[in-house]
């Protein structure tokens, strides 16, 4: 029984309470950070910064390190095979060896994206504060843990502290009721809910996601809602633990075992948001409806269902959104009024933090099995971590991406960003399982339309952008 | 970091929204510490493919070229949380960003930095988007002051609009001090709290060793 002069709480109030070490005058809090993951990308400046102040690591037993961003995902590669990447990829290692932090480096079988190994080691633990540079760390909200990226200078904060200091940020609920039919995904869910509420809807905000059509889904799928919740401004997403999720974290390498597993499951069976907790704002959000989503423009908010008429950008109101339309026309090389079926594409991308699980695979590979790559396309499947490809070929499906002519990769960020070598052409159009279809993200002058695993799957075989329903009906 | 006290200087006006950070910093345009930050800021809206400057981009152009300050639209330095972005603009000579808002990642890296993030009301970026592009055909210098220490920004006709920064973030921008020394400055703090934490939630630390 909760004591009547304890206010009800929110999940997220629960785990800034248990991490708040000093409350400053200022309005900011110092914030015990429980995990810490470096990458390639954004930390050797970082460890510049601790060797001018003297400093070593302080906590190297909450302190992880991989090599994901700018590793090439070639069968047979090295840390050298992408040599623009070899100054970086040898900065990690030489600083993680000076500091004696353990580095997953190429040839680790804990290698991949380091927000899908941290879940898939039990690094990540409900109720747990964890941060890395890199604003998609949210992701690891999917198993009810308060993580958010941050920059290099807070980087080299928590490796010298362990703490950072945080101004706490407004409390947003998002309630997904609803179904999800077949063919759509929790990435459609999470674009739909883009394309209504826009890029700014969670500015300032952490995000709590809510509500049964949330509760429905597996882990997998509640990262890749978490994951994007950058794309409308939260650096912070999250869902409340449950018993998916103790199933999840159970065993795992790094996951608590035996008698402490009693007491920590206890524990993170207690964080749910009290009834009667509030938020600063909330929103309640229908899946009945969503149909397979892509999006056409340079925003993640410009999101259509397949069968949808893209938008006159001469009804827009909005002076600035009405030149971001037109500007997202001619860059994408499309026309308002037509739907997205049928756009020609020439690389399908399967990957990213965002959609390359097992689950994300196997969503794909049961559209591809027995079809063929279409001509002119280049396919791409990247599992995300060494584990998830291993554990893709235990089941096969890396013979039917490969016998369907896609590429078969090693695990990384790949073509999400380009930074390996892995790029889309200039003026080449790419569907792809990514979170960002920002102007020249995946290459310069390239096209990207995001989309979930499986609508991407039936654009390689098509040789266009199709309604994924329609082969799933054909199987 | 370098302290900011008040900045004079040519304001580029670049009005589109959502301006994020990949436009800012490109992955692609080169990861090496050898590569010129400033000079690869904006890579691809600045250069053309073969490299050769685009000379509509408003920071080819003079006086932009000299920019300081930039005014921008809403969400500016969304997307990734690369501080690259951040050190780029300051390499390039940019000292301050106006905006009708930030996204949150930019504006912490910026405070960092030393880069100062001013919001002020979108009619009013608006208005001095207008004012400043059209100040070279009208003969007048794009330049206007942006004042930290009474929190004032000096338009080109003179007016002045406020604007609110956390009193923390000023007074350590006013003396550039980095917030590392404020944070090591509790460590005691931190080591009890580990103390404490350890015996409530022993599953959180780790032995790797
Ligand atoms: S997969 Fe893409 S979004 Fe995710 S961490 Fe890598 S580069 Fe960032």
């Amino acid at each position: 029984m909760m004591s009547t002069n304890t206010a009800p709480q929110t999940l997220v109030d629960k785990i800034w309470n248990r991490h708040a070490i000093r409350e400053l005058s200022d309005g900011s809090t110092l914030i015990h950070i429980d995990r810490h993951f470096l990458h390639d990308g954004t930390s050797r400046q970082a460890f510049d910064g601790l060797r001018r102040i003297k400093r070593p690591v302080r906590d190297l037993n909450l302190t992880f390190a991989v090599v994901d961003h700018i590793l090439s995902t070639l069968p047979g590669r090295t840390g050298e095979s992408h040599p623009p990447g070899i100054e970086r990829i040898h900065a990690l290692r030489d600083n993680c060896r000076q500091f004696n932090v353990e580095l997953y480096d190429v040839d680790s079988a804990h290698q991949g994206i380091a927000h899908v190994i941290a879940p898939e080691l039990g690094i990540t633990l409900p109720g747990c504060t964890l941060v890395c540079g890199d604003s998609h760390t949210a992701t690891n909200g999917g198993l009810g843990a308060l993580a958010w990226g941050i920059g290099t200078t807070e980087v080299m904060h928590v490796i010298a502290a362990q703490a950072l200091l945080v101004r706490k940020q407004k409390q947003l609920r998002i309630t997904f009721s609803g179904h999800i039919g077949e063919g759509v995904s929790s990435k459609d869910m999470i674009l739909y809910f883009l394309s209504r509420h826009g890029v700014t809807a969670g500015t300032g905000c952490t995000v709590e996601y809510a509500g049964p059509a949330i509760r429905a889904l597996p882990i997998e799928a509640r990262m890749t809602i978490c994951n994007m919740s950058i794309e409308f401004g939260s650096r912070c997403g999250i869902v409340a633990p449950d018993d998916v999720t103790l199933q999840y974290v159970a065993n795992r390498p790094f996951a608590p075992k035996g008698v402490m597993w009693d007491r920590a499951a206890a524990d993170w069976r207690s964080l749910a948001s009290d009834d009667g907790a509030t938020f600063d704002r909330e929103i309640e959000f229908d899946c009945n409806q969503i149909g397979p989503q892509v999006t056409w423009g340079n925003s993640p908010q410009e999101a259509v269902a397949i069968d949808e008429a893209l938008p006159e950008p001469s009804s827009v109101a909005d002076h600035d959104r009405r030149q971001a339309l037109e500007r997202a026309y001619s860059y994408m090389n499309l026309t308002p009024g037509r739907t997205m079926e049928g756009v020609p594409i020439d690389i399908a991308f399967i990957g990213s933090c965002t959609n390359s699980r097992l689950s994300d695979l196997e969503a794909a590979a049961k559209v591809v099995k027995g079809r063929k790559v279409a001509k002119g396309v280049t396919a791409l499947a990247v599992p995300g971590s060494m584990a998830v490809k291993a554990a893709a070929e235990a089941k096969g499906l890396d013979k039917i991406f490969l016998e369907a002519g896609f590429e078969w990769r090693n695990a990384g960020c790949s073509m999400c960003v380009g930074s390996n070598g892995d790029l889309v052409p200039p003026g080449k159009r790419s569907i792809s399982t990514t979170n960002r279809n920002f102007e020249h993200r995946q290459g310069p002058h390239s096209r990207t339309h995001l989309a979930g695993p499986a609508m991407v799957a039936a654009a390689a075989v098509s040789g266009c952008i199709t309604d994924v329903r329609k082969l799933l009906s054909q199987n | 970091m370098e302290p900011f006290t008040v900045v004079t200087g040519v304001a580029a006006p670049m009005m589109i929204p959502n301006i994020n950070t990949d436009a800012i910093t490109p992955m692609a345009a080169g990861r090496s510490t050898s590569v010129d930050l400033g000079k690869m800021m904006f890579n691809n809206w600045r250069y053309n493919l073969d490299g050769s400057e685009i000379p509509e981009f408003i920071l080819n152009r003079p006086p932009f070229r000299q920019s300081q300050i930039l005014v921008a639209g809403a969400n500016f330095g969304c997307g990734s949380s690369r501080e690259r972005a951040v050190w780029a603009l300051l390499r390039f000579g940019i000292r301050c960003v106006i905006a009708p808002s930030f996204a949150d990642i930019f504006r912490e890296n910026a405070y960092q930095n030393g880069l100062l993030p001013v919001v002020i009301g979108a009619d009013d970026c608006a208005a001095l988007g207008t004012a400043l592009a059209h100040a070279p055909k009208d003969g007048c210098e794009p330049q206007i002051t942006v004042d930290l220490e009474r929190c004032v920004v000096r338009l080109l006709d003179g007016r002045e609009l406020s604007f609110d920064v956390p009193a923390e973030r000023r007074a350590a921008l006013l003396q550039g001090l980095d917030e590392i020394d404020v944070i090591l400055g509790m460590e005691s703090a931190i080591a009890n709290f580990q103390k404490m934490d350890r015996e409530q939630h022993p599953w959180i630390y780790l032995d790797r060793a």
